[in-house]
């Protein structure tokens, strides 16, 4: 199906009985029960699993002089041991920046450089740390990101350039000119990266794994070991969290695959903890420097706002510019993302890329320049607002709602009764105070298609899509239901499966719209084949019946197996937009008058994401993104060894995220829109706006409680204490 | 994991040192027994038999003696219910109720709960037969990617429990009076679960409901 007009007024998602309507999971008691099997618990899938163990590198770049892995392979228990040293480099899988495995070159900490197959777990492990490795260490190497930017400000073709941003800040009536600084983040899914791998043969290679884009991990292993796509097949129908680590094949799957070769019996293994954090991938520290120029109505007449990141050579590191371009209207813009190669672990997409990094400075930026200009930070957002891309005023926005989430924000947080004067207001031994920011981040499509299959009434869905916690098995079900006028009890999601057809996978917010657009592909197809074999034309499909003039059947005595394949494209008519979700986030935040102690206490979040498919699930997506954004807020932060080149704090004690504890009342409102652009259910992703901005709106309520500005995240309690107000 | 070259260096000065220490100290058994035994050679049985009673049935298994509890339950009795998130005791994934009071039970070997009463989320319930909290989990959406929710409903169950019992928390005001069921207090006793999904607000309203129900 090509969407290649916007969708029309009155179709079938207007007039829903399933889409749009609050949902239970359908997975959910599986999940509960702890029957959803997850990548390395599937003992039910071939018999005979070995362990394996992965060895990591223990310097951040250089060479491997030596390996000396005879003990380790005359342990007990061991089947194999596979060293870097004994193969060549393997080919790089999509969008894999560092190598995943072979040759004598470290690129970073922790690199994968041995696995260790045995008969348990506890002999793995310890015959791995009997390897001996000899290491010729590179020049030490620079990691001064601060430095970096100082160097590279101003150089280079700017990204984006528009207006005269020099003349904007020559004649501005309210100038701002700041610094802000974001830590490295950690994805840390509760799940670790985990594969099980049946190469047995070195023929065919079966893939039990935990990964968000089955398509793009298929192909990678394909190239990575040089085999024909056909003789691999890749099983991912429940993954413990993925919030962009596991987009790309990583080394869990490439280290059994070798394993289960070495040792001709298939392999299990799950990297430990530890690596998650420098085996795997992050999300880029970031630098940043913020200007703005406005008039005395509050109007910004210039955005000038450079940023850097760490990454590998090639790598893309984390563009915090990436919604500047595009959020807020302005005479100029200017931005440029600066990369800057270091030798540290591969940094890459994690959960809103770009935009999360981005608005936790921009959205403080905008506190600031409020507060110049002597607005309400709400009132000066709304005031800059624009229905058209700043950057390319020709293009209109599909569908934004921003002032909106504001203004319903704001009355339901009731902004008005606020806190005004930062530090102004005491509950007990708490300064208590207001912050608000705004969300923005893009809605991207991409095809995506499913099988859809009816018999006996009962209709089942195949597609390689993803159900990250996201609530795609839900949502795909209604969609499928509410298409064939079936129940939800009729439809059966099979899913996460490269033998289906190949889905938009999860990531980049992307997921829910286009593959809800791909399941109704497959069912129109099928509602066409139906049709065609009842010899009827325009059908309906209600109550489980297909009815067209005189013919009124029930699905369910249809003969034999109906099946339709369809995958939805997107036309270009949607580049003549720009396509968006937009959100308000306010936040309340206790910060202790004596010790400096920040405490969230109340927040809210109003989203624009077109039609929400399930309000249930995509609640929990955004709550959730609040979650992850009082972490990145408030404690978040790899600690980088710059003389080693690594992230030290490895763990779930060291890297600290939100728990239970730091987590008060949370409200999401959903203001009812729709976006006939973004795909025939009118509905755009909301996964990661949830992220967005929210740590701004901390950040921004600590200021408005203490006085104190902190540009540094996260925002921890020394940064404060120096400014405290003078306890009366 | 080998440890980084220097270390490597480091820690072989230090053991020869202490080997130094351990004769002049007259402890030549000791002494001996860290310069003898070739690496990766163990010096006794390997492993140990052990009897535990997992969710009402008695289960005897040969365990390797370095084997938590956690992958004794997941790899040799074949209960992925509960789950490894961090094998250090840091995420409350695996937590699993040992004797009727929650663990960590990464934390814990096997051959130390020899008679042990053993109870994993396959324990409380099943998809057709739900426990209460299980079904208030659902209700309330209090899950996302499902990894840490065994954890979690092991721990809210407990955490109730607890309360009721009149064991206090960090939280806790007056350590004489009968505790209240309070949103802080559930949030401090389940502050050692983590959700990376974030879906703590959601697991709050399921416990409560749960808590609420049970006094109905």
């Amino acid at each position: 199906m090509k969407f290649d007009k916007a969708a029309g007024e009155n179709t079938l998602f207007d007039n829903a009985e399933f889409v749009g309507r609050p949902t239970h999971r359908i997975d959910g008691p599986l999940k509960v029960t702890g029957t959803a099997p997850y990548a390395y618990e599937r003992h039910d899938v071939v018999e005979g699993q070995l362990y394996g163990y992965p060895l990591g590198s223990a310097i951040s770049h250089g060479l491997i002089v030596s390996m000396d892995a005879e003990a380790a392979r005359n342990a007990p228990g061991v089947r194999a041991v596979v060293t870097t040293l004994e193969i060549d480099p393997l080919e790089k899988g999509m969008n894999n920046v560092a190598r995943l495995f072979g040759g004598a070159e470290v690129q970073h900490y922790h690199q994968a450089i041995a696995v260790v197959v045995a008969d348990s777990f506890e002999q793995a492990r310890a015959a791995a740390s009997l390897i001996e490795v000899e290491y010729e260490k590179g020049d030490p190497a620079d990691y001064d990101l601060g430095a970096a930017f100082e160097r590279l400000q101003g150089s280079g073709e700017m990204d984006t350039d528009t207006g005269d941003v020099e003349a904007a800040f020559s004649s501005a009536a309210a100038l701002l000119d700041e610094m802000y600084h974001t830590p490295s983040q950690s994805h840390m899914a509760m799940e670790p990266h985990a594969s099980i791998v049946d190469w047995s043969d070195g023929d065919q290679m079966t893939v039990w794994t935990s990964n968000q884009m089955i398509n793009w991990n298929h192909g990678s292993l394909a190239t990575t070991f040089g085999l024909d796509e056909d003789k691999i097949r890749v099983e991912s129908p429940y993954i413990g969290g993925g919030f962009g680590g596991k987009l790309w094949l990583r080394a869990d799957a490439v280290l059994a695959a070798l394993g289960s070769r070495a040792a001709g019996a298939p392999v299990k293994l799950a990297l430990p903890r530890p690596f998650i954090m420098n085996n795997t991938t992050h999300r880029s520290e970031t630098v940043q420097r913020i200007r703005l120029a406005a008039g005395e109505d509050g109007k910004l007449t210039g955005i000038w706002h450079e940023a850097a990141s760490h990454a590998l050579p090639d790598g893309r590191g984390e563009d915090a510019t990436a919604q500047t371009p595009f959020f807020y209207a302005s005479d100029s813009i200017r931005a440029k993302h600066h990369i800057v190669t270091m030798s540290l672990p591969e940094s890459a997409d994690m959960r809103a890329p770009g935009e999360a990094a981005g608005l936790m400075a921009l959205e403080v930026a905008m506190d600031e320049m409020a507060e110049k200009l002597g607005m309400d930070p709400v009132e000066f957002r709304k005031v800059n607002d624009t229905q058209v891309n700043p950057s390319n005023p020709e293009q209109e926005f599909s569908d934004r709602n921003f002032v909106e989430c504001l203004d319903r924000g704001a009355e339901a947080f009731r902004w008005t009764d606020r806190n005004t004067a930062p530090g102004a207001t005491r509950d007990g031994q708490w300064l208590v105070g207001h912050g608000v920011a705004g969300a923005y981040r893009g809605a991207l499509v991409l095809p995506s298609g499913s099988r859809a299959l009816l018999e006996g009434g009962k209709l089942v869905i195949e597609t390689d899509m993803t159900d990250i916690g996201t609530g795609s098995y839900t949502i795909l079900a209604q969609t499928a239901a509410e298409t064939m006028g079936l129940t939800l009890d009729d439809v059966e999601m099979r899913m996460g499966n490269s033998a289906y057809p190949v889905s938009s996978g999860s990531g980049g917010q992307f997921g829910a719209a286009s593959s809800s657009a791909g399941v109704y592909a497959a069912c129109m197809a099928l509602r066409e084949r139906i049709a065609e074999q009842l010899g009827v034309e325009e059908a309906e499909f209600r109550d489980g019946r297909v009815i067209a003039g005189d013919t009124d059947r029930a699905l369910s005595e249809l003969e034999g197996q109906i099946d339709a394949v369809d995958s939805i494209e997107w036309g270009d008519f949607q580049s003549e937009y720009q396509m968006a979700t937009f959100g308000a986030h306010f936040v309340e935040v206790g910060v202790h008058a004596g010790t400096g102690e920040t405490r969230v206490r109340r927040m809210l979040a109003v989203c624009d994401s077109g039609r929400i498919l399930n309000p249930i699930t995509a609640r929990s997506q955004v709550i959730g993104g609040m979650t992850m954004a009082v972490g990145a807020a408030l404690s978040e932060d790899m600690a980088l060894d710059s003389g080693r080149g690594m992230f030290a704090n490895h763990d779930l004690a060291g890297y600290e995220v939100a728990v239970h504890a730091d987590i008060p009342e949370q409200e999401v409102i959903f203001i009812d829109t729709l976006d006939p652009v973004a795909s025939p259910l009118k509905a755009k992703g909301v996964g990661e706006l949830g992220v967005c901005g929210v740590a701004a709106a901390v950040a921004n309520a600590v200021y408005n409680a203490t006085g104190v500005r902190v540009r540094e995240y996260p925002v921890t309690l020394d940064k404060l204490i120096g400014g405290l107000p003078a306890i009366g | 994991m080998s440890p980084p070259i220097e270390f490597e260096l480091r820690r072989r000065t230090l053991l020869a040192g202490s080997a130094a220490i351990a004769m002049s100290a007259a402890s030549g058994q000791r002494s001996a027994a860290q310069t003898v035994t070739p690496t990766g050679t163990p010096v006794g049985p390997e492993s140990t038999a052990v009897t535990l009673t997992v969710n009402g049935e008695e289960r005897e298994l040969t365990v390797d003696n370095r084997t938590t509890l956690l992958d004794a339950l997941r790899e040799q009795l074949k209960l992925t219910g509960t789950k490894k998130g961090c094998d250090h005791g840091q995420c409350g994934a695996c937590t699993c109720t040992v004797n009727g009071q929650r663990i960590n039970s990464c934390l814990s070997l096997a051959v130390m709960h020899d008679g042990d009463e053993v109870k994993t989320i396959e324990g409380i319930g099943t998809p057709e037969q739900m426990d209460p909290m299980q079904a208030a989990f659902v209700e309330n959406d209090g899950f996302q990617c499902g990894y840490c929710t065994p954890g979690q409903i092991t721990s809210a169950k407990s955490v109730i429990e607890e309360i009721r019992a009149g064991i206090p928390s960090h939280v806790t005001g007056n350590l004489t009076a009968e505790i209240a069921l309070t949103d802080a207090e559930i949030r401090e006793r389940m502050s050692g679960n983590i959700c990376r999904c974030g879906a703590y607000a959601n697991i709050l309203a399921a416990i409560t409901q749960v808590a609420e129900g049970d006094e109905a």
